[in-house]
């Protein structure tokens, strides 16, 4: 990862503890608004989604002692922006093994910020199958949304510039847990 | 006639001379020269004579003409050449080599002296009236099928025999055809990757073997074209050590280029014999310094555009090279300029029993010269070839040497670089 | 990326294991209801199929139609030089039309690479001649790590007619390129004279009995009668007894060694019907592992900025 310039601050917005406070509050929200997580699946977004929906699965599991289905989806090829970029490479997706039909899907997924990325999963989600209802969790909310759509469960709101960028790091992904926030003018 | 002089030219890279060129023939007599050619640093050699030339007149006068094919060959430096009988209709009959004959003194360029086929049609079965052309105007006395092997062993001895009354000369070119039925390159690693049928190289030593053993057994003379392996160059070797009266030539491209090129796919690069290895390259260049290959010959071969530009196993082989032939021979030699003048002047002259070419350039020698300057480099561009087809495989490369001038019996064909008509 | 699949020596490590990744989450999108994605839509992909070759212009016309491409077919059979028109006017034909790739199956070697000069499309090779056919050997290596989890270290005979087989030259490159050791199997007559050309590390032997015990996958290529006609081998029979695979030679396999061919077969000729029958058989696996292949190939090569 680039180190950030000399002239643009780097500001950390979430240390490791206040992450595993966020990710708790989000998992008892979900038990809350789902009358305890019955016919639920969390679908995490790759990369980052993906850790973030096992993390609430097991904070549910260790709040309630349910056991709620994990999978990804990987939305790369439902992307509208493929041509703005080189190729990527896809990431995995794994249906849980009961299916969506009829469930109560959460997508998850670290920073909602233009709603492409959903736009794409609606689009994905659509294509595997017909549930319930669809909710989206994230960690970050950093606004600037190019498309009517908005978080169920929020970590935390974070105004930001649109030349600032979010950073999420993860242990498992990362190495550690912590949200940054960088760019901008000092 | 003008009379011109050649100003500070170094014969074959002597001490700088003024040459007097009057009547046809050099002079020694300064007296009324009205035309001065600044010929400082510009070396001179006898003109360069070509054995293997296509011109492709008659029958594809959309790849080459006697005329255009001449030009090409006076900007080379070339003041003869020797068209080979592969046009259509072949030159197998008197009728056709007094034609094309007749076309090469029309263009006044350079010589032209038709070859004559061996068989009717070339097609290997009947010999064709190999009498007749030798008797005819045009006086063929070298006769070949090139572009086909004569593979019928009984055949060739006639051939080789029947000709000795006319002191005739069958050049061959040397593949057995039945190992190289489909074949598009060197058989080797280079074919093997790129799943293009292979042309061994034993088909063309298998063929000069043969071919020597005929012309000793009969007491014949043996011309053998395009020599490509150094397999062919130990049989040759071996053959002349013997006594055989064999010759044979090399072209500019095998004794630069290598299989490797195929690698593009690019047609420009398909020639028949094929490029071979590097080792093979090494062991031509040798043999050329050496005298077991006596001759560079172009093996010109023009082709339409449509002809090369498509995939390789539909194109047909060969490349364009009278414009860039002593380039590549100074690029691979050097500056030995009498030993150049041996190889693709005066012993092509001797083995075609041509008079007044391939002679020294002492005063009443006929004045066929071509003028040299060795410190000029071009850049190889196809679209500026004199020759109607733009088959060159040099494009883009730089080569040392600059054709100035050429001569044919005192006239000049090129001036400045440029074909005077 | 690479822009172009001319040939497997196209693809380093990397590239390829990359092509393979794709195809498997290509292939889990197979069993899904809805097959079909939006990734390449308004882009055009034209098959230029100068051999009549069903399987493979199916394959290809499956995946780029599952990824929303727009798909042209666009049969030149039977043209030659002679008679119709040349590949060089074909390819700007294409290029007005606005192919963002061409797949193209030629009987002359070589072909794809001509084409790749005078279209701005990418170009992938579906077959040239007797040189190459890349896809084939993705869908192989594809097949044999989803069946033995790895490429790394297998060993593989690949058996018959290497001399002429497009599929043998793509396999060896790219198996060779991904870790795995290959040894060449046939008459002496349908080997190439150099086969280090290929790759340094190709074993060759003339003794199909003594490899199969040594071997994790046996890939049989098709034989051509014609060949006889040629001296490369006497008679079907004499083929047959000396390099077919029957059920007592695929006994002396490894356990879980697995049989391969590319199709289409000539049972009883280079495979008995109850090897190909058998449980260790992935032809048929080949062919569905065929349009994973090539949806990863077309996604990988059209899927970003042109």
């Amino acid at each position: 990862m680039a180190q950030p310039r000399a002239d643009t601050v780097s500001k950390v917005i979430l240390s490791g503890s206040d992450l595993q406070r966020v990710v708790d509050r989000i998992a008892h929200q979900i038990l809350e608004k789902t009358s305890g997580a019955t016919g639920t699946v969390l679908l995490g977004i790759p990369t980052r989604g993906v850790p973030l929906a096992r993390r609430l699965a097991t904070r549910i599991h260790a709040f309630e002692g349910i056991d709620v289905p994990v999978g990804a989806l990987d939305i790369t090829l439902y992307r509208d922006d493929l041509r703005l970029h080189a190729t990527r490479a896809l990431g995995k997706t794994e249906i849980p093994a009961g299916g969506i039909d009829g469930r109560k899907v959460i997508l998850v997924d670290d920073v909602l910020f233009s709603g492409r990325t959903v736009r794409a999963a609606l689009d994905a989600l659509n294509d595997q199958g017909r549930p319930s209802s669809v909710q989206l969790a994230v960690l970050v909310d950093r606004g600037h949304r190019q498309l009517p759509i908005r978080a169920d469960y929020v970590g935390k709101n974070i105004p930001t510039a649109l030349s600032e960028s979010v950073r999420v790091s993860l242990t498992e992904t990362d190495g550690l847990d912590e949200v940054k926030l960088t760019g901008g003018v000092r | 006639m003008t009379a011109y002089v050649l100003k500070g030219v170094s014969v074959l890279g002597a001490s700088p001379v003024d040459l007097v060129v009057r009547d046809g023939v050099i002079s020694s007599d300064k007296s009324g020269v009205s035309e001065v050619v600044d010929a400082d640093g510009l070396v001179a050699l006898p003109g360069l004579v070509d054995l293997h030339t296509h011109l492709r007149e008659p029958g594809r006068e959309d790849a080459e003409t006697v005329e255009t094919g001449s030009r090409a060959a006076a900007l080379g430096g070339y003041t003869a050449v020797f068209a080979m009988a592969n046009t259509s209709p072949v030159a197998d009959t008197a009728g056709v080599v007094e034609q094309v004959w007749r076309l090469g003194r029309e263009a006044g360029l350079v010589d032209v002296q038709p070859i004559g086929a061996v068989t009717v049609g070339l097609a290997g079965k009947q010999m064709a009236e190999l009498g007749a052309m030798a008797s005819s105007a045009a006086g063929v006395r070298i006769f070949s099928d090139d572009g086909h092997c004569v593979a019928d062993p009984r055949l060739m001895r006639r051939a080789l025999e029947y000709v000795k009354a006319f002191d005739g000369i069958i050049a061959q070119h040397a593949e057995e055809p039945r190992l190289t039925e489909g074949a598009q390159m060197h058989e080797g690693e280079v074919s093997t990757r790129l799943g293009l049928t292979g042309w061994p190289a034993v088909a063309e030593e298998a063929i000069i073997a043969r071919d020597v053993l005929l012309a000793e057994h009969v007491g014949s003379r043996l011309h053998v074209c395009h020599v490509s392996t150094a397999g062919s160059v130990e049989v040759l070797r071996q053959a002349k050590a013997r006594g055989v009266r064999v010759t044979a030539e090399v072209t500019p491209h095998h004794l630069l280029l290598t299989d490797e090129l195929a690698a593009s796919y690019d047609p420009v690069f398909k020639v028949n014999p094929p490029l071979r290895t590097a080792s093979d390259v090494a062991a031509l260049r040798e043999a050329l310094i050496e005298g077991v290959i006596d001759i560079v010959a172009t093996d010109h071969a023009p082709h339409a555009v449509q002809d090369k530009e498509c995939e390789w196993a539909y194109a047909r082989p060969g490349m364009v090279g009278l414009e860039t032939a002593l380039s590549v021979v100074l690029s691979v030699l050097g500056e030995r300029w009498d030993l150049i003048a041996e190889r693709m002047s005066r012993a092509p002259a001797r083995i075609a029993g041509l008079a007044g070419h391939g002679t020294d350039l002492a005063p009443g020698s006929p004045a066929n010269l071509t003028l040299v300057d060795p410190s000029a480099h071009r850049v190889v561009d196809p679209g500026e070839l004199a020759s109607r087809s733009r088959n060159t495989p040099y494009a883009g490369t730089t080569l040392p040497g600059r054709i100035v001038a050429t001569f044919l019996r005192g006239e000049p064909t090129v001036l400045d670089g440029k074909a005077v008509k | 990326m690479i822009k172009h699949l001319r040939s497997a020596a196209d693809l380093d490590a990397a590239t390829a294991t990359l092509i393979l990744d794709t195809a498997g989450e290509m292939a889990s999108l197979a069993g899904r209801e809805v097959k079909k994605l939006p990734t390449l839509r308004g882009r055009t992909v034209v098959n230029l199929f100068y051999e009549d070759s069903t399987r493979t212009r199916i394959s290809f016309e499956a995946a780029a139609k599952r990824l929303s491409a727009d798909v042209i077919n666009f049969s030149a059979k039977g043209s030659s030089v002679s008679k119709g028109e040349s590949l060089k006017d074909t390819a700007l034909t294409l290029q007005a039309m606005g192919a963002d790739a061409v797949v193209i199956r030629h009987q002359a070697s070589g072909a794809p690479h001509r084409l790749a000069a005078w279209v701005d499309g990418s170009v992938i090779n579906a077959g040239d001649g007797t040189h190459e056919h890349p896809t084939q050997a993705l869908l192989d290596a594809y097949t044999m790590r989803s069946r033995l989890g790895r490429l790394d270290g297998l060993r593989v005979a690949i058996v018959g007619d290497v001399l002429h087989s497009r599929v043998a030259r793509s396999n060896v490159l790219l198996l060779t390129t991904l870790g795995a050791s290959v040894t060449l199997v046939g008459p002496p007559t349908l080997i190439p004279l150099d086969v280090a050309a290929l790759s340094r590390s190709t074993k060759v032997s003339y003794d199909l009995d003594s490899v199969l015990p040594d071997m994790d996958v046996v890939m049989m290529l098709r034989v051509q009668t014609e060949r006889m006609q040629d001296s490369f081998f006497p008679s079907a029979r004499e083929y047959s007894r000396r390099y077919g695979l029957d059920l007592a030679r695929m006994r002396r396999l490894p356990e879980h060694a697995i049989v391969m061919h590319p199709g289409p077969m000539n049972r009883g000729m280079e495979i008995a019907p109850e090897v190909a029958d058998s449980s260790r058989s992935t032809i048929v696996e080949q062919v569905a592992n065929g349009v994973s292949a090539r949806m990863a190939v077309l996604y990988l090569l059209l899927g970003g900025k042109a």
